[in-house]
């Protein structure tokens, strides 16, 4: 059906394309018959270039209007407040001087689109249109330079000031599981030389380590509100990306070494939930997956929405599904899920 | 300067030319231009376009089943349904393809071989031989790429940017066996021809310039392809290092890039070495890569847009000032690549600097080119339209950089659609639609003063250019919304559902500007036997090139090589009393003398 479509979609294509050759043929006098552009060729793609600046904003104001909603909801991290603040800024300045330039590099090649005998005027120089034009660029720049580095330094000043909770994130073709550090909040030391699989010592846990006896390792993601993470994220294979798009926190996972990442989430699954853009979009959403069940497809399940941390570099076959859900919750709720995990040393098989 | 006299009789045709040394092992860098513009560009082009609609059709419809795909993927798309394997290989091999053999090889090749030259009043390259050497050696790379599309376990797979330990592993995944050991072979290869052709380039310049060509009078499209043969000689032997280094972690056992791997069940030797490593040193390379496949379409489009435009580039200084700018910026940001890589921090903030500071040499080319649009007689020829709509890609690419080059912002964004939209805009299609303006407007020289179907060209000037902004304008707010690159299918993501329709647009105006490339190879095909003659110099130019006659002959100039008395901006340039200095002519090619009471600025 799509093959058909397809094809259709490309004859037609050859039609117009044919079509509009004999158009831009019929348009030129049949005396002249030069590949060189004339009067009229001027013409006619000088209205088009003025016709394209149309398109142009056409489709930024189309995508806007049609997509802009299906866009992440506001951050649900500390630090993601400012980010998307300065995302908001940057985007104004982009849109501002895009608007600007596009139309006067499509006006200008409507405007003085050739004549014969116009004469164009010889401009080669003018020292202080370019001054202008280079200092404008420099203060602006600055400006966003010393906004994002300041944000940059703060988000990337990892520490243990305000206690805060640590959690591993260990990735693997094609999962995630996380270690937290038990009631000692520490992990323990771990190497993937000491990977036993049938022991189930899966993230190679150093058992003479004491801190690793209580570390609790679990295949979902829960994180308290309100409460400062640290990330420390490990690989075990191949390079993965820890991407956690509504925190605005991503990292590389390296195997050989622990790279870290830090935010502190302020949204609860259950409030974000709640927010009526995500209301809609779970709405948009169930309705073409209400759609494809009618249609008998699999994949169709209604969804609830939830916090995500999906892999974000390219790790192999099954880079496009290794995810892990996240749950935001209150103190209370964290605690008492986390009272019910079981923890490494309950959970390993005992040397003999 | 160095305009041989005696060249002349060197090149003349004492030797009977066979067929061998006329069009297969050419010395002349016409023929050698032509070698590059086919193979690197409309065969290697071929394949990579072709790659990319399978994998957009593949993300459009996710799983659905394709004749097409059982046609061209054969056993890796069993019942016609591609498998995630070789979608990974399809994008690697799209990247490679379409960055370093397309738009390096190609576009550069191409050019710079043709019009270094001709525009500096050469009788040929410095070194005829070593220009030999080099396409041959970029042809060999070339077929073994195109080999290692056919080994069992399917080509490199790991992303264009073959990061180990992906890479490195046969067990991560099966493109990383024969596959990317031809990759790393064919590279290496490219890397050495690239080299031979970098420096013939450089020193062509520097010496062979005629008389009165003083670096001041250099052509624009000479300073850039100039100026990016030197970014390639400082960076590709980076890239060099890296792919051997890779080779011995590979095929030898030693642990440059790899440490602590489990995998498969067990632990790998590998002790000490790291990816990040690795990262630094590709991108070393990979960032100026983008300059080096960017500044030569935007040289080109100096030259076609003046040309064009009947007026002086605006700013002759401060273009050659920014090439030159932001060649040097381009070697010192690559860490904007890696931002997240583990990298410490602080490297990051450093980066974010030197990234934010290429937007000031990039902005002001930009206002040129729109300054040298204004008050003009322009004359939309198809190189001119793409010459425009590369300003116009240029600047709407080119503005979200802004965000990629900020840490902070970079973040959320980073390995998402955003990205590659951004890339496409700026480099892929910038870069695509300066090579198509160069064609255009120098397809004469090439063939023998045939020039190209203006009509076609306007048709597939405009498809194209409504096509480029239909696929990667909405895929910013794909990008935006959290969708990562490299997804074989954004199902298992609820939360990306509702994308789907904007992949099934993009995909749609990915076919119809595929199609509408079929139309380009048409015109030039049959151009170049049925091709009308037009006069020898068509757009009315005033660089050298169009002082030589339009049959091809070894050496360029049948007698003296052309002097040359003034830089190559004169159009339009008139008498105080606004006469123009030759009567009944707007232009002043470079080897006419300066009249009586002309003036001559200094520019």
């Amino acid at each position: 059906m799509t093959a058909l479509l397809t094809l259709t979609v490309l004859v037609l294509v050859a039609i117009a394309i044919w079509q509009m050759t004999k158009i831009f043929e019929l348009s030129q006098l049949k005396s002249e018959n030069t590949e060189i552009a004339t009067d009229s060729d001027n013409k006619y793609n000088g209205y088009l270039l003025f016709g394209f600046l149309i398109f142009i904003y056409g489709i930024t104001i189309f995508s806007f209007a049609k997509y802009n909603k299906m866009l992440l909801p506001e951050a649900s991290s500390a630090h993601g407040g400012e980010y998307d603040q300065l995302m908001w800024v940057s985007f104004a300045i982009i849109f501002f001087v895009q608007t600007i330039t596009q139309a006067l590099l499509h006006y200008f090649g409507y405007k003085y689109r050739g004549e014969k005998g116009k004469k164009a005027l010889f401009f080669a120089d003018n020292d202080r249109l370019e001054f202008i034009w280079t200092i404008i660029p420099v203060i602006v720049l600055a400006g966003l330079i010393l906004w994002g580095l300041y944000t940059w330094t703060n988000i990337m000043d990892i520490n243990d000031e305000d206690d805060p909770l640590i959690v591993e994130l260990y990735a693997q073709q094609f999962n995630w599981t996380a270690r937290y550090g038990g009631d000692d909040n520490v992990l323990g030391d771990a190497s993937v030389r000491l990977i036993d699989i049938d022991r189930a010592n899966v993230l190679g846990l150093d058992e003479s380590d004491p801190n690793t006896a209580d570390d609790v390792i679990v295949k979902e993601l829960h994180l308290p509100v309100g409460r400062k993470v640290n990330f420390m994220m490990r690989s075990q294979d191949v390079l993965h990306s820890a991407y956690m798009p509504h925190f605005r926190a991503q990292m590389n996972c390296v195997p050989g070494m622990i790279t870290q990442f830090s935010f502190t989430p302020t949204v609860t699954t259950e409030e974000i939930r709640l927010n009526p853009d995500v209301v809609d979009k779970v709405k948009r959403t169930n309705a073409i997956r209400a759609k494809r069940a009618a249609a008998g497809e699999t994949n169709s399940d209604p969804w609830e929405y939830d916090y995500v941390l999906l892999c974000n570099k390219i790790c192999g076959k099954s880079h496009y599904n290794m995810q892990m859900k996240i749950i935001v919750e209150t103190e209370e709720e964290y605690n008492k899920w986390m009272a019910e995990q079981t923890t490494f040393k309950e959970t390993v098989t005992p040397a003999e | 300067m160095s305009a041989t006299e005696h060249g002349h009789e060197d090149h003349g045709h004492h030797h009977k030319e066979t067929f061998v040394t006329k069009y297969i092992f050419s010395q002349d860098h016409k023929m050698i231009a032509k070698q590059y513009l086919i193979t690197g560009v409309l065969i290697m082009g071929f394949i990579g376009i072709a790659m990319s609609l399978l994998f957009r059709m593949q993300l459009a419809w996710p799983g659905e089943s394709f004749s097409v795909f059982q046609a061209f993927l054969g056993k890796w798309a069993p019942e016609g349904v591609m498998d995630a394997d070789v979608y990974l290989a399809l994008i690697t091999m799209h990247g490679t393809i379409m960055v370093f053999f397309v738009l390096t090889a190609g576009l550069s090749g191409t050019f710079s071989n043709l019009l270094i030259p001709l525009q500096i009043g050469a009788r040929d390259m410095a070194s005829g031989f070593l220009n030999m050497l080099s396409f041959w050696m970029f042809f060999v790379s070339a077929v073994i790429m195109v080999i290692s599309l056919f080994v069992e376990a399917g080509p490199a797979a790991a992303g264009w940017t073959i990061y180990p330990p992906l890479s490195s592993l046969p067990m991560a995944q099966p493109g990383s066996g024969m596959g990317m050991t031809l990759w790393l072979v064919s590279m290496a290869i490219f890397i050495a021809s690239s080299l031979l052709g970098s420096l013939n380039y450089i020193v062509t310049v520097i010496n062979l310039r005629t008389k009165g060509m003083s670096m001041t009078r250099l052509p624009l499209t000479i300073w850039a392809f100039f100026v990016t043969a030197i970014i390639g000689v400082i960076s590709f032997p980076v890239l060099l290092s890296a792919a051997l280094l890779l080779i011995m972690d590979r095929s030898f056992g030693t642990s440059f890039f790899l440490s602590d791997i489990f995998i498969q069940g067990e632990v790998l030797h590998y002790q000490g070495g790291s990816p990040v490593l690795f990262e630094h040193l590709f991108w070393f390379l990979g960032h100026p890569e983008v300059y080096i496949v960017l500044l030569p379409a935007l040289g080109i489009t100096s030259e076609v847009m003046s040309t064009n435009a009947r007026k002086p580039i605006f700013g002759y200084r401060a273009m050659v000032a920014s090439i030159l700018a932001i060649a040097f910026l381009s070697t010192i940001v690559w860490g904007h690549h890696m931002f997240i890589s583990g990298m410490n921090p602080f490297l990051g903030s450093v980066f974010t600097f030197t990234t934010l500071l290429i937007a000031i040499p990039s902005a002001v080319k930009a206002f040129n080119y729109i300054t040298t649009l204004w008050k003009g007689n322009l004359q939309l020829n198809p190189g001119m339209l793409f010459s425009i709509g590369l300003v116009s890609t240029f600047i709407s690419g080119g503005l979200t950089g802004i965000i990629l080059g900020d840490s902070t912002l970079d973040i959320n964004v980073h390995d998402t659609y955003f990205v590659v939209a951004h890339f496409h805009l700026v480099m892929g299609i910038s870069a695509l639609y300066g090579l198509f303006a160069g064609v255009y407007h120098w397809f004469p020289k090439m063939f023998q003063g045939r020039m190209m179907n203006k009509n076609l060209g306007y048709v597939h000037f405009w498809i194209t250019a409504i096509c480029a902004y239909g696929i990667f304008f909405p895929m910013h707010f794909v990008g935006m919304a959290g969708v990562p690159r490299r997804y074989y299918e954004n199902t298992a993501f609820p939360m990306f559902d509702e994308l789907t329709n904007v992949q099934v647009l993009m995909t749609v105006f990915a076919l119809i500007a595929g199609a509408a490339q079929l139309v380009f190879v048409y015109n030039f095909v049959v151009s170049i036997f049925y091709g009308k003659r037009g006069p020898q110099n068509p757009w009315s130019s005033n660089t050298l090139e169009w002082t030589a006659p339009q049959e091809h002959m070894h050496g360029n100039w049948p007698g003296a090589i052309p002097h040359v008395h003034r830089w190559a901006y004169d159009y339009s340039k008139t008498y105080e009393n606004g006469e123009y200095i030759i009567p009944g002519q707007d232009f002043v090619p470079q080897n006419i003398p300066l009249q009586d009471n002309e003036e001559e600025l200094n520019h």
